[in-house]
């Protein structure tokens, strides 16, 4: 068939369309479209009305200049015009310029709905497929607004073409995903789902796609279509290669459909019948059987239709997690694709592999393909495939091959593409940490990884090796010795000179015995860097030279008289010169005491999530660090970055969370006025909120329970964010009753989906809160759903039988652009929420509080001051607390004395309290008098970290 | 613990091996500015790629499946969790249909007929779904459409077409 017949025979637009293309410059093409726009604009402004053709012409050069890349500003009411012809090719070429020049001039859109509507009740196939295309391409909130509630008829009309059902599902599918809002389930929805028994391949390819989406948003109102689904996939995959007639595609039977339906089954769990099961393990073997078969032809157009359903069906199987059987089989598909000779096939095996690696079934199959993939990393030609099998490695990666893989992944870093150096640099540092067995392993990476890929060694990296040596004192001389051969290297990078400025600064010492590294040679080694480096990490070595005077006195004269140059001491940065000149003066006027205390070395850092894994998080988006994520949970912990739970001091450190800095704040104090100051900083903000210093609080796998403290003295506020999620929380509180809404706000534009919260009570509170946190029956359970942007609540009732220490958790799931979020927190529900005031005179108090003298019913601590000893804040403390605040009462005004009863359901619990503060030391005293022992001693422990 | 969201293709680009754009379908809501830089990025990267290399990238947020025909690139973005290999069959099927159509397509046949080349792509995909997959079914609706425009203009278009390229 000749083009020529085909064309609409605008001979005008061929001949603009040849100009357009013969113009020799960017300046002739524009000259010759200017002339042509006035050409038009002249016709449809002139006095001669246009025909239909002519308009049709004009209209389609307009749509030809604009597809070019040109600005088009009118013709939109021409194009108008022409939907309303009752020439097909008028009506048609109108649709287009409308569906391509979107234009939300409400008067125009409501002419552009006035033709849909009478087009789509024409009962003419032909013009209701043009509207209904015309709806889909547009898919604006105004064309939902009018036809959201037609379409559906349409689509499950008896009487209605399969073409036109084809186009209604999919237009409708649109409107859906833009405002599902309009989009109301009814009477239909039922029968929508029946449509993937039709008899016709394409109405159900087209309205597969709608129930697909419909049910990830009401999975049980469309839960039927799993076994409808089963049973059409399976009798395609049992179908021969000819049955399916135009469906079959290079002889594989319905590839499009086939995936779709498998896709559609990813929504659900595995199907509880056993037999619709039975059938789709059966349709799941087969498919890969069939992998296994010869092919029916050479062509890549078969291999790739039956590839694509065979990756579709791994997906399900990943999805399902259930069946080891298929996991394996499917790894050692995957496997045997690794070495095909198709690029793509190569590509998406790895790709696919990364997925079966989270699965404790198909973990172990997956690493025997390490030497594979590991060969892939080396020689694969293309930096995307080769992007893929880092991918893998980081994936695969456990104890047990962790060196191996880190080596390598180190050695391909000396050659590896540019656009990938940063976030491979970034997965060594985290596996290094993570699968850490000996420190010095860990050390000897990182500082590996600054050798090789200095300038791609973030901020991130580089900190944390140094809170990681600090923190662990078995490293430290390690470190030191290792740092100090580095840096004898002619040309070391700067960071390395950091990191070596800082860890010689803390620890030189541990190597200063060796004549070596003398603590004058560490100086000049040390300085030798000095003038070749940036601002920054010069003032970093300056700190290291205050700390080196502290560490070995015999360096002093030298590097005061360093500091007494006049490069550093009238250093034109500021910095530089105010360092130089504080290091200098404090080393000449301080005793050795004061300068030991000073110059004391670094107390551990508080243990949190790694600042780089939020690094990768941040720079891959979601779902790229995932794996890892899955391991945690599986694999037993003991990285050096588990959850938290090091011992008592890390407990300590937590309390002061507020005060110290966050990982991407300036760890070594570099770009505040001078290290000494790294004290508490935030008493500048306090009379802003005196309750939220604390900020946003880090993202965590573990317990979270930074958010947790900041509840004990008020009800209302932001419990955790993180760059996905913000929780926030309200609650009232009356006798032993509570009532706690839970605000779950999706931060980023994507939606949460499978979003499911759970609470339970660790331990002894099980016994002891009845019924305890159970949401309310008059709110459903959480929508499995939460849009991007979008914020829902909860509602959860509480009841306290008796008293209790442990805090109930919340455990939240959800999935978020694929990779499963998880996430612990403690809810803030503390013995004190249950407190009723009690006023009472000064005599009553003292009264109360001998007669409450056993040694066991009081409890006292003695802490420093954390935050601001300011009256007013501790008063709102204080009456936050739940107790009454008792004026008077106590002989010294500076003191604050509080009475309330706990109510619980079984008893009441009367509590006295008194709160001593020394403002000259920092300190207070805390003693707490209570009716039950373990109230006193819980509630001393709650609030001493609260002041 | 994989798709949870429902994937449309997010846009189909056409271009020439000279860059040029020949057909932009967009199933996603984005400024016009947003388009052009989009296009301009993606023809780019695409363009410099090597003829041997894997037909998917990772592109942005997004996941790229292109294949070259002659002298013209096709191009899908999809959603990270799209099935490749079917992305790179939906492009070929659009092929088959072209060529179909116009009998041996050219670039030429696109760059003269475009509006065609929209008509038979709605066909095919809607809303970025694939509508109907039977070529023969798509060239049906097509022809039918044809046949009504032939009925209302057929003494014009014979003599236009004459002496055109």
């Amino acid at each position: 068939m000749p083009a020529v017949s085909k064309g609409d025979g605008m001979r005008g637009l061929a001949v603009f369309i040849s100009d357009i293309r013969n113009c020799k410059s960017k300046e002739a093409e524009i000259k010759r479209i200017n002339k042509e726009l006035a050409n038009i604009r002249s016709k449809f402004k002139g006095d001669k009305a246009l025909d239909g053709y002519s308009k049709k012409k004009y209209v389609c050069k307009l749509l030809f200049i604009f597809l070019l890349g040109h600005d088009i500003d009118f013709g939109h009411m021409e194009a108008v015009n022409l939907l309303s012809s009752n020439k097909y090719t008028e009506k048609q070429i109108g649709y287009l310029f409308i569906s391509v020049l979107v234009n939300s001039n409400s008067e125009l859109i409501r002419l552009i709905n006035n033709a849909i509507k009478n087009d789509l009740s024409s009962r003419n196939p032909t013009f209701m497929c043009l509207a209904l295309h015309c709806i889909a391409n547009v898919g604006s909130r105004e064309m939902a607004e009018a036809f959201a509630s037609e379409i559906p008829r349409i689509l499950v009309a008896g009487d209605t073409m399969d073409s036109v059902k084809q186009s209604a599902a999919l237009c409708l599918l649109r409107l859906y995903k833009t405002s599902p809002d309009l989009v109301l389930m009814g009477e239909w929805t039922s029968r929508v789902v029946h449509l993937l028994n039709d008899q016709h391949m394409g109405v159900v390819t087209a309205a597969i796609s709608l129930i697909t989406c419909l049910s990830q948003k009401n999975p049980d109102e469309f839960k039927t279509c799993v076994s409808l689904a089963v049973s059409r996939l399976s009798r395609i995959v049992s179908s021969a290669s000819t049955d399916l007639q135009d469906y079959t595609y290079y002889f594989v039977p319905a590839p499009w459909l086939s995936c779709k339906l498998l896709r559609l089954l990813q929504c659900y769990p595995p199907p509880e019948d056993g037999a619709v099961k039975g059938r789709l393990v059966e349709c799941l073997e087969t498919i890969l059987n069939k992998a296994q078969e010869p092919p029916k032809s050479k062509k890549v157009q078969h291999s790739n239709a039956k590839n694509a359903i065979l990756f579709e069906a791994i997906s399900l199987i990943i999805h399902y997690d259930s069946e080891p059987n298929l996991l394996v089989r499917a790894c050692n598909q995957l496997g045997q694709f690794l070495q095909h000779r198709e690029t793509n096939l190569r590509y998406l095996a790895l790709e696919s592999m990364c997925t079966l690696a989270s699965s404790e079934f198909s973990h172990e199959a997956v690493k025997t393909h390490i030497e594979t993939v590991i060969n892939a990393l080396k020689t694969e030609r293309d930096v995307s495939v080769r992007q893929r099998a880092a991918d893998l490695l980081y994936a695969m990666c456990d104890r047990s091959n962790a060196k191996q893989i880190v080596a390598e992944m180190l050695s391909y870093l000396e050659t590896a593409d540019y656009s990938i150096r940063e976030e491979m640099v970034l997965k060594v540092a985290i596996l290094a940490e993570k699968y850490a067995v000996d420190y010095s392993w860990y050390v000897d990476t990182i500082l590996n990884l600054i050798r090789i890929a200095g300038d791609y060694v973030s901020e991130e990296v580089w900190y944390r090796v140094i809170q990681i040596v600090i923190n662990r004192d078995d490293v430290q001389g390690y470190a030191a010795k290792t740092v100090f051969e580095a840096l004898q290297a002619p040309a070391c990078h700067e960071n390395m000179v950091k990191v070596g400025g800082y860890i010689l600064g803390e620890f030189g010492n541990l190597i200063a015995g060796d004549p070596r590294s003398s603590p004058l040679v560490q100086f000049n080694l040390l300085h030798s860097k000095f003038h070749l480096c940036s601002v920054p990490t010069r003032a970093l070595l300056l700190s290291a030279y205050i700390k080196f005077i502290n560490l070995f006195p015999e360096t002093k004269a030298t590097i005061q008289e360093v500091l007494r140059c006049d490069s550093q001491i009238r250093n034109s940065d500021v910095e530089l010169q105010q360092r130089a000149v504080e290091y200098l003066k404090l080393s000449s006027i301080a005793s050795t005491d004061v300068l030991a205390t000073v110059l004391e070395e670094m107390p551990p850092f508080p243990e949190r999530e790694s600042s780089i894994l939020a690094k990768l998080k941040k720079k891959k988006g979601p779902g790229a660090v995932s794996v890892p994520d899955l391991e945690d949970g599986k694999r037993e912990g003991g990285e050096l970055n588990g959850g938290g739970e090091r011992g008592p001091d890390s407990a300590a450190m937590s309390a002061s969370n507020a005060s110290t800095p966050s990982p991407s704040a300036d760890l070594l104090g570099m770009r505040s006025a001078a290290p000494m100051s790294a004290a508490p900083t935030s008493a500048g903000s306090l009379l802003v909120d005196v309750f939220s210093e604390a900020g946003p609080a880090a993202p965590s796998a573990a317990v979270n329970d930074d958010g947790f403290l900041r509840f004990v003295c008020k009800n209302n506020g932001v419990l955790f964010e993180n760059q996905l999620l913000q929780i926030g929380i309200k609650s009232e509180y009356r006798q032993n009753l509570g009532r706690m809404y839970l605000f779950y706000g999706n931060k980023t534009s994507v939606q949460f989906a499978s979003f499911t919260t759970t609470v339970s009570c660790p331990g002894e509170l099980q016994s002891h809160i009845l019924s305890i946190l159970r949401l309310n029956v008059q709110t459903k359970p959480v929508e499995p759903v939460v849009e991007g942007g979008a914020q829902i609540q909860q509602v959860l009732n509480i009841e306290c039988l008796t008293d209790f220490s442990e805090a109930p958790l919340l455990n939240i799931k959800f999935r978020y652009g694929g990779a499963l979020q998880n996430l612990s927190l403690k809810l803030p529900v503390t013995i004190n929420k249950f407190f009723q005031p009690t006023e009472m005179t000064s005599h009553d108090f003292f009264q109360r509080w001998k007669q409450l003298s056993q040694p066991q019913q009081e409890a006292q601590k003695i802490f420093k001051a954390n935050h601001s000893m300011d009256t007013e804040v501790l008063k709102a403390k204080l009456l936050g607390l739940g107790t009454a605040l008792l004026d008077d009462v106590d002989p010294n005004p500076e003191n604050y004395v509080c009475a309330g009863v706990i109510q619980t359901k079984g008893q009441q619990v009367g509590c006295l309290l008194r709160l001593e503060p020394n403002g000259q030391a920092q300190m207070y005293r805390l003693t707490l008098r209570c009716s039950k022992d373990s109230v006193s001693l819980r509630l001393c422990e709650l609030l001493a970290q609260q002041f | 613990m994989y798709m949870q969201s429902i994937h449309l293709m997010q846009f189909m680009l056409l271009f020439s091996r000279q860059g040029k754009l020949r057909l932009q379908k967009w199933y996603v809501p984005l400024s016009d500015k947003e388009r052009k830089k989009i296009s301009r990025d993606l023809v780019q990267t695409i363009l410099a790629r090597k003829p041997k290399m894997c037909s998917f990238l990772e592109w942005r947020d997004l996941k790229i499946v292109y294949k070259r025909y002659a002298s013209l690139y096709f191009c899908c973005a999809v959603e990270d969790q799209d099935n490749e290999l079917i992305t790179l069959e939906i492009i070929h099927r659009y092929v088959e249909l072209l060529d179909k159509y116009f009998g041996s397509v050219c670039e030429l046949d696109i760059i003269f007929n475009f509006e065609k080349a929209y008509f038979i792509l709605d066909e095919f995909l809607l809303g970025g779904e694939a509508q109907e997959t039977s070529k023969k079914n798509v060239l049906k609706a097509i022809e039918q459409a044809d046949l009504l425009q032939e009925e209302a203009e057929a003494p014009r278009s014979v003599l236009e077409e004459i002496g055109l390229t």
